[in-house]
């Protein structure tokens, strides 16, 4: 029994942990107090002269900054301190206006050959960092309701349209729609009419008090597809506002059928991120003024996309966003760009009234949004923030109106797809959303954020140090070969969380630290065993091989389960009890590794290749 | 270390470890059926504000503050230290509540207080939670029972769940009879319970299925304390570890977590109790035999005469 891994076992083993040093390593800069800025639109992107008037400004008030830069059209300015990070926004604020989003932020400071190698530091959960979390709820059934009133206009106008005379069409309390005919026959073609048109519908007859109706439920399929739309609709609304707040890293996600989850990371004032959130935007349809028109009756606005083009428009609201069911980007029969706009019954009418007399004039789209505007001003010797809402409308389209409009109707001439699908985002987004709800909120100060992670690095401090200790005393050699091994666990289980880019959160901590306890339990069953050996008169070496042989089953056995009970927990776990999970079942693996793989080399090295006369054990 | 060659007789204290563990848990049982869970915020839905205070906070005149603000229901306590206030509601969603509460506060204040921490969860979503706390918990354990099952035996898998489910059910019993609050981090703790718990089980089950095959004339009793014995010292180091890491979270891990670390303290101690006489006592109450283990004879060979 010679104990001696091969060469290349050894050389595989320390590139491993080579890696998992490299990896680990980001997490050893601290990171930048930086302000983040982006414009609030296409139209103001963040460059290199302006940054340079940004650094100037900042010198003359005596703020210092660590360095620029730019990426993708937003920028980011570097500060030592947060005392300079929260004068320098002030300033920066007051310098940019509202083109600009100016936000505060945490900048890592890897240096640039560990960022090629895709190596960065571990994210902070929001416990951690502080910020703002929200669960929304999306109103699922309202947009159902909110589609089946497009239906039933949609149903008026076909049996019209087709001469077929009903008494009635309305909504049932069970969510179902019911068509009304005094004649059978009428009845039955109506119904057949409505199958082929409607494949999303499942028709039945009734037949009552010789009345004749249709009854319309919609298909599971659909349901699930309105509610669906209803979700994404709300979700790539919510991400347009969140991006309107310069969050470094914001996360908006869906989470469940219908809950989307909101996680602004660094945000300090919750109630500003809530009511950029919460806001809501509004469209009108107007038309162009003529020539002729006097003052009295126009407004001008600018174009969203074209800052400094105007054009001047009627007073008059043909119809609001409140009227849009729908709108898609797609492409016409010659291939080009085009949105196509799809009204309820009342909007379709409004829009058939208005147009039949306005061929050949020009309708506008205004997008409304309600913004707040943040005023810095000096109280009694102290700079507060004063916010005051405001209402800014822009244009977002005019188009030369071809026929009479009804309530399907298309806007073409778009010069490119990306301009189509900007502006069905935009219709949409100022569209009738189904409304939503905050459902759970948490909102954490900064300064318990760092409280945070001074008192759980600490804790895992002392938890390390005083095993550490206890392992020495009690195993000697050995003990400190596994303690050796320990300490490259830790180091590969912050790699491997980093390389996944993985949220620490401080019941994570808590997992960091739960797993020092635990990992140390490998060691501790191999080296019980091979005392055991020993005791029972088995030589050094083989005394050795014996204990990491017959110790390995049951650590995977109990390795495993406490897998599955981790699995368990990151499957239904939500936020910190999923760092937690996540923590801890790497903490398994890696563990594992070190514990067995490791630790038997560290051991082969020191008493491999020998003869044994006695073990310090 | 000195040679391990006396045997303990641990099932000799069975019937001690029956009792104390039958009353343990018809304790639990019965202050969980009367007093239940105090949950937390996460669990109940409503608000929460934490406020932090320069001086030591006067829980008292904060109260006499919130209700002449309009405030009723209002929970006020201290959270980890004298100068941190949290202060729970029934309140619907307001987005506005914190900023309320702060300003209240600030009032009657001279010193200048900070929004530490601002929560509200719908009942709907608390409500939900708990069930899949609960359906996540039993899930844990019925997974666990399948791969012991497949890696051991039956008999194996019967008495680490229910070993399993002593520890849980003690663990919550704990925290109901000290009316310690219940939140997210301490049911994560308890399902880590679970993960910790098992592990050790796992350890002295794995010896006794290897004395099972290794020990020709002993019987069942004498094979699982032979067992415990030669795991004893690895069973109390683990445990003796654990808790050294989580002592350090219970003390130096701040308030947030202290509930989490409470949970992990009393689990572990119960669990390495358990693992000792719970689970092996089941086993034997099972009847668990060598038959359980030695894994049924290979169809012998057949060589037959060439006809």
């Amino acid at each position: 029994m010679l104990n001696r891994y091969p060469l290349w076992k050894n050389l595989l083993i320390l590139l491993l942990l080579a890696l998992g040093l490299l990896y680990a390593a980001p997490n050893l800069y601290p990171d930048d107090y930086a302000i983040q800025l982006s414009g609030t639109r296409e139209a103001y992107h963040v460059d290199e002269p302006l940054l340079e008037r940004i650094t100037t400004v900042l010198e003359r008030e005596g703020i210092s900054s660590k360095g620029t830069e730019v990426e993708n059209g937003s920028g980011l300015v570097r500060f030592a301190d947060g005392a300079s990070q929260l004068r320098a926004k002030a300033v920066i604020a007051g310098l940019l206006g509202d083109q600009y989003v100016v936000a505060m932020n945490l900048a890592p400071t890897t240096p640039d050959w560990l960022s090629a190698l895709g190596a960065g530091p571990m994210k902070l959960g929001l416990d951690l960092r502080g910020g703002v979390h929200f669960l929304l709820e999306v109103d699922t059934v309202q947009a159902v309701a909110q589609r089946l009133d497009v239906y039933v206009s949609e149903i008026k106008t076909k049996l019209r349209q087709e001469k077929l005379r009903y008494r009635l069409v309305d909504h049932r309390s069970d969510g179902s729609l019911e068509v009304k005919f005094a004649d059978e026959a009428m009845r039955d073609e109506a119904r057949s009419l409505l199958r082929k048109d409607y494949p999303e519908f499942l028709l039945s007859d009734e037949t009552v008090d010789g009345a004749f109706f249709v009854v319309i439920n919609l298909t599971e399929q659909t349901v699930r597809d309105i509610e669906d739309y209803a979700v994404k609709q709300n979700l790539t609304t919510l991400r347009n506002r969140v991006n309107e707040l310069g969050v470094a890293e914001p996360l908006v996600q869906r989470q469940g059928r219908n809950r989307i989850v909101v996680q602004l990371p660094g945000v300090q004032d919750a109630a500003a991120a809530k009511r950029i959130i919460g806001k809501t935007a509004n469209l009108e349809f107007r038309l162009e003024a003529s020539p002729q028109a006097t003052g009295v009756t126009t407004e001008t606005y600018e174009f969203r996309s074209q800052p400094g083009r105007e054009a001047t428009i009627e007073r008059d609201i043909i119809i609001t966003g409140s009227s849009v069911a729908n709108a898609q980007a797609a492409f016409d029969e010659n291939g080009q760009p085009q949105v196509s706009i799809t009204l309820d019954a009342k909007g379709g009418q409004m829009m058939g009234r208005v147009t039949r007399n306005a061929i050949q004039r020009r309708m506008a789209v205004l997008f409304v949004e309600y913004k707040s505007r943040t005023l810095t001003e000096t109280v009694d010797g102290v700079a507060q923030e004063r916010r005051i809402p405001y209402v800014e409308k822009k244009i977002i389209s005019l188009a030369t109106i071809q026929s009479v409009l009804g309530s399907q109707f298309r806007i073409t001439g778009l010069d490119s797809a990306t301009e189509s699908s900007e502006l069905a985002l935009l219709l949409r987004a100022g569209a009738l959303a189904a409304p939503i709800y905050f459902v759970e909120e948490r909102s954490i100060g900064p300064s318990l954020g760092a409280e945070n992670i001074a008192l759980g690095v600490m804790s895992v401090k002392i938890g390390l140090a005083l095993v550490l200790v206890f392992m020495v005393l009690y195993y000697r050699v050995f003990g400190i070969l596994a303690n050796i091994a320990l300490s490259l666990n830790l180091v590969l289980l912050v790699a491997v969380m980093s390389l996944m880019s993985a949220t620490l959160t401080l019941p994570g901590i808590a997992g960091i630290v739960l797993t020092v306890g635990m990992a140390v339990d490998a060691n501790v069953l191999i080296f019980s065993r091979i005392r055991e050996e020993l005791n029972n008169g088995v030589p050094g070496q083989s005394a050795i091989n014996a204990g990491f042989s017959r110790a390995f089953t049951t650590i995977l056995d109990a390795n495993v389960t406490t897998l599955i009970a981790a699995l368990i927990l990151f499957a239904m776990g939500t936020g910190p009890v999923k760092g937690f999970a996540v923590t801890l079942s790497v903490g398994i693996v890696t563990s594992m590794f070190t514990a067995i793989v490791v630790t038997r080399a560290l051991v082969n090295l020191t008493y491999g290749g020998r003869k044994l006369n006695r073990l310090a054990l | 270390m000195a040679k391990q060659n006396k045997i303990i007789n641990f099932m000799g204290l069975g019937k001690a470890a029956f009792t104390i563990s039958a009353l343990l848990i018809l304790i639990s049982l019965g202050s969980l059926a009367t007093q239940g869970l105090k949950f937390g915020l996460d669990f109940t839905g409503g608000s929460l504000v934490e406020v932090g205070y320069q001086q030591d906070a006067d829980l008292g005149k904060i109260r006499q503050l919130l209700g002449e603000a309009g405030y009723e229901d209002v929970i006020v306590q201290n959270f980890g230290a004298a100068t941190d206030v949290l202060i729970r509601m029934g309140e619907a969603h307001d987005p506005k509540l914190g900023d309320a509460v702060l300003a209240a506060l600030q009032a009657g204040e001279t010193q200048k207080l900070e929004l530490r921490r601002n929560e509200y969860v719908g009942a709907q979503v608390g409500e939900e939670l708990r069930e899949q706390g609960g359906l996540g918990m039993l899930m844990a354990l019925f997974m666990i029972m399948l791969y012991i099952a497949f890696r051991f035996q039956f008999k194996f898998s019967v008495g680490s769940v229910l070993a399993l489910a002593h520890d849980v059910i003690i663990t919550l019993g704990f925290f109901s009879v000290m009316g310690i609050e219940f939140d997210l981090t301490v049911l994560a703790a308890v399902l880590a319970v679970i993960g910790y718990s098992l592990n050790d089980t796992i350890v002295v089950f794995d010896r006794i299925r290897e004395n099972f095959r290794l020990l020709r004339k002993e019987d069942a009793v004498e094979v699982i304390n032979i067992s415990l014995t030669q795991t004893l010292s690895r069973t109390l180091m683990t445990s003796f570890t654990t808790l050294l890491v989580v002592l350090a979270l219970a003390i130096f891990g701040g308030e947030t977590i202290h509930g989490f670390a409470l949970a992990l303290l009393v689990g572990i101690g119960v669990g390495t109790y358990s693992s000792i006489y719970v689970a092996a006592n089941v086993m034997l109450l099972m009847g668990v035999s060598r038959d359980d283990l030695i894994p049924p004879p290979k169809e012998d060979d057949v060589i037959d005469e060439l006809p």
